[in-house]
């Protein structure tokens, strides 16, 4: 830590040099050093077998880590069984217990803790009133629909006050109207208890919508941890720009540096000044990242003229309702995007010759794909 | 369009309609009917026939009945309190003689062996000493001079009571309970007793194996169905391996290792464990460990079945709520295993109940299960009836106990399980 820095909230979580392999040629988790903090919401994002699971699994104790310490409210835990640990965990499918109704299931982290029957009942019943669903207690989980089951498996992993809640992708299973509506649900459930939660997904709106930090899972690698905000206006690499949102990339080679800004030569033809994030120097390859809607696109022979203004080609224009999409031909790249005002898509043709523009400040170098 | 509308024309077209359904599917039942029919009718001669000629043969009873026809009929107004009148002593002499030159006598007195010990020997000597039929008015004397046991009301009552053509008789046998002399219904006497003693004996040797095969086969089912496919393939095959190997051989092989000079008397014998052999087969023991070993797949399979459907994911829920392992087991992954219990455990003790060559062969004589006697009364003595009747009794016993574990499964049924 820098010397001056004030020193934060001491982490409720902290990885320290985590490693992990299950057949002991592969990690699948290098090098982990994350710290999380008391009452954040944190996800763990990254497509499959980039290691969140596995992070997750060893934070839960169902893995143990190969090498490193993970300290729980600064007690090491790397050899500390799961019922010990104190940390509620809902699970990908749910996993209420089939042959326990809906209250025993809420019931059931109480009744192994020995706390009295009467204030472990007084308990569910809180749970139930929290997820609306007092009247199904006894019910048994087959007989309850995705959204519920997920619901009780929420409250399950509440109902005892665990000093953290892990979520292993658990809206998952549920369609996309319900999945939405249930993001909104744990958010809230997260901000009025006070709760601290690691979230493990894949898709990353699900994660810009519910995060206070989002970790950027690849290759058993945290690539970037940051606010939503920050790492879709800031992404540090090609990797978390791709990653994060909607992006076009055009390649090209670095040719002047100056300080914030460097001039790009594309390979396509043409040059951009672009704001310098992640490039090695004058001479070297780069690719460039630039999100749709930060495009403006000109008509052919338009007099504005800038420091990135590139000659494109209409290849397809598609209707999306609150926004449409112009796909064209930019130096090599027939599959760049522009996002436009519905109805603007109505003057683009197909075969069109226009040109477009965005700002230094939106274009980033990146590291070469 | 409105609502009423459409209720009114489905309310038109609701008859046809459940017709047209019934057409439909009608041919799609004959269809199904058609496929299944050869088993139908494989099982009707195989299965439900014999079943119900055996149950058939337990109330049966017609020989006497055909040898001494005109007695059976003379018998039916006797009240039983006292001797017979002059017309049924005239009715047996005349069926005797008859009997004797059809050459049947053998059949009758066979029958009435079972109800009266000795019955064999007054109907022969009767029927070698009664020269021709007596005069009329003298039948009575002339019978009881050839032997004084038509004297007896009891012979006579015996004969009344075998008359058939239906008789409750072997059933009664088969529970250790007769008739005495008035028809009223009492147990048998002690030296006849012995079919109460053998039920029991064949419920607790079934309930011991059961338990053996549940808690030795538990664990094998548990690692069958957690370990990774490599190995539970193998392991599979070895708990396969000795079901298609035959009974016999398993049975045998029980023989050369535990009797006397067996391989495990030896080998205790050289580890100096014993100083003298043990008794390992030929009682109890032997009979459970044969039994235990041959019926271990039956319990392993349904066990296996309903483990294989639990998910890892519940015990890792169980742990992260808090539960200890011991905790999870319990409370969540044994009530989960229990249809798979249930359902191994009706099928080993009812498969234990029908036992009888391992019995046979590794058990001592106290150790003989009913289907021995079975055996034995439809083999050796052909005393048809008693073998239907003790049959009757075991299917009737193992009915009920279905039926119970029937309620009881029925009870505690899981709904559902992980969405997925």
């Amino acid at each position: 830590m820098e010397a001056g820095m004030v020193t934060p909230a001491p982490a409720l979580v902290r990885f320290s040099g985590i490693q992990k392999t299950y057949d002991g040629e592969h990690l699948v988790v290098k090098n982990l050093d994350l710290d999380i903090r008391k009452g954040e919401f944190i996800t763990l994002l990254g497509p499959s077998g980039s290691g969140k699971t596995t992070t997750l699994m060893m934070l839960a104790g169902f893995e143990v880590p190969t090498q490193g310490e993970i300290y729980l409210a600064g007690r090491p835990i790397k050899n500390m069984p799961p019922h010990k640990r104190d940390i509620g965990m809902v699970f990908q499918n749910y996993a209420l217990f089939p042959h326990l109704t809906i209250a025993e299931n809420i019931a059931f982290p109480l009744s192994v803790r020995k706390i009295g029957k009467a204030d472990a009942q007084e308990r569910v019943n809180a749970a139930l009133r929290m997820i609306k669903m007092e009247t199904m207690a006894h019910r048994r989980p087959g007989q309850l629909s995705g959204g519920q089951q997920q619901r009780v498996a929420l409250a399950r992993a509440l109902v005892f006050n665990p000093q953290l809640v892990l979520m292993d992708e658990p809206l998952g299973a549920l369609d996309k109207r319900l999945r939405e509506q249930m993001q909104l649900e744990i958010k809230q459930l997260h901000e009025t208890m006070g709760i601290t939660v690691v979230y493990v997904t894949h898709d990353q709106s699900e994660a810009l919508t519910m995060s206070d930090r989002i970790a950027v899972f690849n290759n058993g690698i945290v690539h970037q941890i940051d606010k939503p905000a920050a790492l879709y206006e800031h992404p540090v690499n090609s990797f978390v720009a791709h990653f994060i949102g909607e992006n076009n990339v055009l390649s090209g080679t670095v040719e002047t540096v100056d300080k914030d800004y460097c001039r790009v030569a594309l390979a396509g033809g043409g040059a951009v000044t672009a704001r310098t994030v992640n490039v090695s120097g004058a001479g070297t390859s780069t690719s460039l990242s630039v999100r749709p809607e930060r495009i403006t696109i000109v008509p052919g022979g338009a007099s504005s003229d800038g420091p990135n203004r590139l000659p494109a080609t209409v290849q397809n224009t598609i209707y999306l309702g609150d926004h449409a999409l112009a796909v064209l031909d930019v130096s090599g790249n027939a599959e760049f995007m522009v996002k436009l005002q519905p109805g603007a898509h109505d003057s683009l043709t197909h075969g069109a010759d226009v040109f477009v523009t965005f700002r230094p400040e939106d274009c980033l170098a990146l590291d070469p794909v | 369009m409105t609502d009423a509308s459409l209720t009114g024309a489905d309310a038109r077209t609701e008859v046809p309609l459940k017709r047209r359904l019934r057409r439909a599917e009608r041919a799609r039942q004959v269809k199904a009917l058609a496929l299944v029919l050869p088993l139908l009718v494989f099982l009707l001669f195989t299965f439900a026939g014999p079943i119900a000629g055996m149950l058939w043969r337990a109330v049966d009873d017609r020989e006497v009945r055909q040898v001494l026809p005109q007695t059976v009929a003379a018998l039916a107004d006797w009240d039983g309190k006292d001797l017979p009148n002059e017309d049924a002593f005239a009715a047996l002499a005349s069926d005797i003689l008859a009997a004797r030159a059809a050459g049947t006598i053998a059949t009758a007195a066979k029958r009435l062996n079972y109800a009266l010990n000795g019955f064999r020997t007054i109907l022969t000597s009767t029927a070698r000493n009664l020269k021709a039929a007596p005069e009329r008015g003298a039948a009575k004397e002339t019978l009881g001079k050839i032997n004084a046991a038509w004297r007896e009301r009891a012979t006579w009552t015996t004969i009344k009571d075998a008359g058939g053509p239906l008789t409750g008789f072997y059933l009664l046998s088969a529970l250790d309970l007769t008739r005495n002399v008035d028809g009223a219904i009492i147990a048998a006497p002690p030296d006849q007793a012995i079919y109460r003693e053998v039920f029991t004996r064949t419920f607790v040797i079934s309930l011991s194996v059961t338990v053996l095969c549940l808690m030795l086969g538990f664990p094998v089912a548990y690692l069958l169905a957690t370990l990774p496919p490599a190995r539970s393939n193998l392991l599979m095959i070895f708990v396969l391996l000795p079901f298609w190997t035959s009974l016999l051989v398993r049975t045998c092989a029980w023989i050369v290792l535990l009797q006397s000079k067996g391989v495990v008397n030896d080998s205790l014998l050289w580890l100096g464990i014993i100083d003298q052999p043990l008794r390992l087969i030929y009682n109890r023991f032997g009979v459970c460990v044969a039994m235990t070993h041959v019926l271990l797949p039956f319990m392993i399979l349904p066990l296996y079945s309903s483990m294989k459907a639990i998910s890892p994911a519940y015990m890792r829920a169980a742990a992260s709520l808090g539960a200890p392992p011991l905790t999870a087991f319990l409370r969540i992954y044994l009530p989960q295993t229990l249809p798979g219990i249930g359902a191994g455990s009706l099928l080993v003790f009812i498969l234990a109940l029908g036992y009888y060559i391992t019995p046979a062969l590794v058990g001592g004589a106290a150790d003989q299960m009913i289907s021995y006697f079975i055996a034995l009364y439809t083999t050796e003595t052909a005393n048809w009836g008693l073998a239907s009747a003790l049959g009757a009794v075991l299917l009737l016993a193992t009915l009920l106990l279905a039926l119970v574990y029937g309620k009881l499964v029925q009870g505690q049924q899981v709904t559902g399980g992980m969405k997925n």
